[in-house]
């Protein structure tokens, strides 16, 4: 007997009486305007919004961030960047990225998150190893919790799907919040319209 | 071999005054966070609900579940393993490194790998395994477990850290700053990531509509070893499946808020099939859980969530931490859990509680954690799993309070003793009670005394 | 009113004031209160260790003792849970349900059964921190918990707002765990005796002149625990101050 056949036998040997699946209720609130609570969560969860555009487009406004950085590589092709990004490359030769520049799908005002997948992405990779990231959001995306960002088809179709919510974080030392732990130290939110 | 002596280990952790104060400190104040979260959301009790019977559901059709899980995956392009056990487990693991020649494995959190003690077996077989939590890093180099299933290191001052990096990584002795430390363990770790033949992961949650799971964390650090290295490996425990992609949303909803007081995770990442040109691997692992599912009284433990916020609000455990309870799983769903892995071994964790219920009423998915510490203690007595000096002392006191003379005699009995005998013979190591308190004084008369004399009817 | 009353073991020996504080309390308020005089134990130590045997000679004892009572009432929260959530180490006959189900905690009874508006002998001029025991408030649920998103109420503060002169004051941890649980004050004894060491300091930081309570076993540990420390506090049963005691 295989261990899946063991495995499948023990639990439908054991399994408790029946219990029914309860309805999921949406939970919406419309009291909020979502984009102030998107921004609000956000910034409490360590993300920057950047300001608003003005002269020289958004490769003016990423480089007006990051003022020092030498590489910046870009998923959307609303930024150029210094390096054009080689979706068939290995992920570790994004090391080197200082600046990554990508277009998320939609936010979630609830928990101030954006969400992204490889066609966001081209490479996954880039939203961890570069050292900043840039994400540009249309700010009419913007769902208001999580029961109806979990509605969306792409949750069922997308290889990899990822709700990012702010830099990278840890507090294991000691209970310091420090920034940057693995992952990006820094993440700004552009709210620029599709 | 010895049971784990709870009380023993506890003493010596509220003896480092300074480290007791920060741990119980820290976590009261994620437990303040997650009330804060909790008040905050007036569907809150709702959601806990919801959360209870999703779970209940899954496991009580856990069988179908599985199966349709392991179909999706598939049909997704991942391979599905199945272990029986820790031992099965780790050997899934090995084959699939070594058949890829993989001699390095970068991994994020899994308590599932801790439970399987999967590190030496890997290690001792030529595979270097790099933690990179930061918590889980800091104990790996420490040898020492992690002493919480979210926090690991939460019983480490930030010199205890400083003082394991300089040991290992080569950080400036003496230099204790939580940045800097935190920024040489990110450089010591990049090199890791990017040269890794394999990442591996755990699953917070594994949905069975489309084979895909959730992995969260904070650093992104399962981002990176699932995004870089052509393989990830994924060690699942049965059960951690769900049903369908819309009750995610209750269990993202209440994860971070219940185990850090935040509302998400910086990093919610949902995994469904492999990137193009490399391999995801799953290995879904029993180990006991398909036998804790037929236990009538204990199954509900099944649908813990791994959130923490039970540890976070055990007055014992954060007066003892973690490494007290000597298994992988501690606190309130430690002692819930592990006996079930071995009796013996853990006879005395369900004593290691005062059944205040503060557990129960924090847990996302209500398990019912004290009434399960109770009903431990029941299976302890009946399969005689009690030391002889409790055993003996709770017989005496049974006899006693069976018999309303025994009982009146032995009440004037302490009475005398306590007010008669010299200091030294009241407070010494046969009084437990008597060791960092005051012992009460005798009245001049019981109740049953001053009853008899004032109000019994002749 | 007719009620049976049920006095603890560690109240009968240790503390009898409070036992006279709640029979005098009941009969103030016009019931007519028994004590059957063969009564001994709940049969709780024995049962929270889970040894079930050893809990049935006390169990069957305490149901002999009051099986002729529609009512019983005790000043303990969590001797009322145990016999009305537990009590069953013994057959559950018909008598042993009725006594099961006929047994009250005190607060619950004044506030519950008696509905009490109104305590005129009563006045405690002190600064006063109130404890809920764990098994009174999250079991018997005499108060709301701060875990649970809820409103607030609490029966013991209902009952204690109507004492003349009485001030509350709330420590920083207000439903935490005072560390005594029964025989884990024994058994568990290090993080017990901090558990009630942190308790006491928390209620003496925040000004409290008494900790008052529902249940005698919590302060008999904070008491102990107090005086060990040399902290200035005192401990009083809600029955004593609801009695009228001045403190």
């Amino acid at each position: 007997m295989t261990s899946r056949d063991a495995i499948l036998a023990t639990v439908r040997a054991n399994q408790p009486a029946p219990v029914p699946v309860p309805g999921i209720p949406l939970f919406e609130r419309t009291s909020r305007p979502l984009l102030e609570e998107f921004e609000e969560t956000l910034t409490r969860m360590g993300g920057k919004f950047a300001p608003a555009l003005a002269g020289g487009g958004l490769d003016g406004l990423v480089r007006s961030l990051f003022p020092d950085a030498a590489v910046i590589c870009s998923a959307t092709p609303e930024v150029r960047g210094t390096r054009a990004l080689d979706i068939g490359a290995d992920p570790a030769e994004l090391a080197d990225v200082d600046v990554g520049v990508v277009r998320a799908a939609f936010g979630v005002a609830e928990t101030g998150s954006v969400w992204l997948s490889e066609a966001e992405l081209k490479v996954n990779a880039l939203a961890y190893l570069a050292q900043h990231l840039v994400v540009l959001l249309d700010p009419t995306r913007i769902v208001g919790n999580l029961h109806q960002a979990y509605r969306d088809a792409r949750f069922k179709t997308a290889r990899y799907a990822v709700l990012v919510t702010g830099p990278s974080a840890t507090a294991d030392i000691e209970g310091v919040l420090i920034h940057g732990a693995q992952g990006v130290r820094s993440l700004t939110v552009a709210l620029v319209p599709l | 071999m010895k049971p784990i002596d709870h009380a023993e280990a506890s003493s010596h952790f509220i003896e480092a005054k300074a480290h007791l104060e920060f741990h119980d400190r820290r976590l009261w104040d994620l437990r303040v966070k997650r009330d804060r979260e909790a008040h905050g959301i007036p569907e809150w009790e709702e959601l806990r609900n919801l959360a209870s019977a999703i779970k209940e559901h899954t496991l009580s059709h856990l069988a179908d579940y599985l199966e349709e899980f392991e179909a999706q995956a598939k049909s997704n392009g991942a391979q599905v393993h199945w272990a029986r056990d820790a031992s099965e487990h780790n050997q899934i693991v090995y084959d699939i490194l070594s058949a890829h020649r993989a001699k390095t494995l970068v991994k994020s959190k899994s308590m599932l790998t801790e439970e399987c003690d999967m590190r030496p077996f890997l290690e001792t077989r030529g595979v270097k395994v790099i933690e990179t939590d930061l918590g889980e890093r800091i104990q790996q180099l420490d040898d020492e477990p992690p002493s919480h299933i979210v926090v690991p290191a939460v019983h480490k001052l930030r010199g205890d850290v400083a003082e394991v990096f300089a040991r290992t990584i080569g950080t400036e002795p003496g230099n204790n700053d939580a940045h800097y430390l935190a920024e040489a363990m990110r450089r010591n770790t990049r090199p890791y990531f990017l040269g890794a033949e394999a990442g591996m992961t755990g699953a917070n949650f594994a949905i069975a509509e489309t084979g895909s799971f959730v992995v969260c964390t904070n650093e992104g650090n399962a981002d990176l070893g699932a995004n870089v290295p052509k393989l990830h490996i994924a060690c699942i425990g049965i059960e951690k499946i769900i049903p369908k992609i819309e009750h995610l949303a209750v269990f993202i909803r209440m994860l971070s808020r219940s185990a850090l007081g935040s509302p998400i995770t910086q990093y919610t990442s949902h995994f469904r099939a492999p990137r193009p040109g490399t391999e995801l691997h799953i290995v879904l692992v029993d180990n006991g859980r398909s036998q804790r599912l037929g236990m009538k009284d204990f199954w509900h433990s099944l649908k813990c969530i791994r959130c923490g916020a039970c540890m976070n609000t055990c007055p014992v455990y954060r007066r003892s931490g973690g490494l007290s309870y000597g298994a992988t799983y501690s606190g309130p769903i430690g002692i819930i859990i592990d006996p079930a892995f071995d009796i013996r071994k853990y006879s005395n964790l369900p004593y290691a509680s005062t059944l205040n219920g503060s557990c129960t009423n924090v847990c996302p998915v209500k398990i019912n954690i004290h009434e399960q510490i109770y009903k431990w203690r029941q299976v302890m007595a009946e399969r005689n799993q009690l030391p002889l000096v409790k055993k003996e002392a709770i017989r005496i006191i049974g006899k006693v309070m069976s018999e309303p003379r025994l009982y009146r005699a032995a009440i004037s009995a302490t009475g005398l003793a306590i007010e008669h005998l010299p200091r030294f013979a009241v407070y010494n190591w046969l009084n437990p009670w008597g060791r960092q308190r005051e012992v009460p004084e005798p009245p001049k008369q019981s109740f049953r005394t001053w009853y008899i004399e004032n109000r019994r009817r002749q | 009113m007719r009620v049976g009353l049920f006095i603890p073991c560690y109240v009968d020996a240790f503390f009898p004031d409070v036992g006279i504080a709640t029979l005098q309390l009941l009969e103030r308020l016009g019931i007519d209160v028994i004590y059957p005089l063969d009564q001994t134990c709940c049969g709780q130590p024995m049962a929270n260790a889970g040894c079930q045997k050893d809990a049935a000679g006390a169990e069957a004892l305490f149901v002999a003792n009051f099986q002729e009572f529609e009512t019983i009432v005790t000043p303990s929260g969590s001797c009322a849970d145990h016999v009305r959530e537990h009590l069953d180490a013994i057959p559950q006959t018909p008598e042993v349900d009725r006594v099961r189900r006929g047994t009250y905690e005190l607060v619950e009874f004044l506030h519950d059964v008696i509905k009490v508006d109104e305590f005129p002998w009563a006045e405690f001029p002190h600064q006063v921190g109130l404890h809920n025991a764990c098994t009174t408030l999250r079991k018997l649920r005499t108060a709301s918990a701060s875990e649970i998103d809820e409103p607030l109420f609490s029966k013991p503060l209902d009952l204690l707002r109507k004492v003349r002169g009485i001030e509350f004051v709330t420590p920083s941890r207000p439903d935490e765990c005072c560390g005594f649980g029964g025989t884990f004050s024994v058994f568990e004894e290090p993080v017990s005796a901090k558990m009630g060491y942190d308790k006491v300091a928390d209620h003496h930081r925040a000004g409290a002149e008494y900790i008052v309570s529902a249940d005698m076993s919590c302060l008999m540990h904070q008491k102990g625990c107090a005086e060990r420390l040399g902290l200035d506090i005192r401990f009083i049963h809600i029955a004593q101050v609801l009695n009228g005691s001045r403190g």
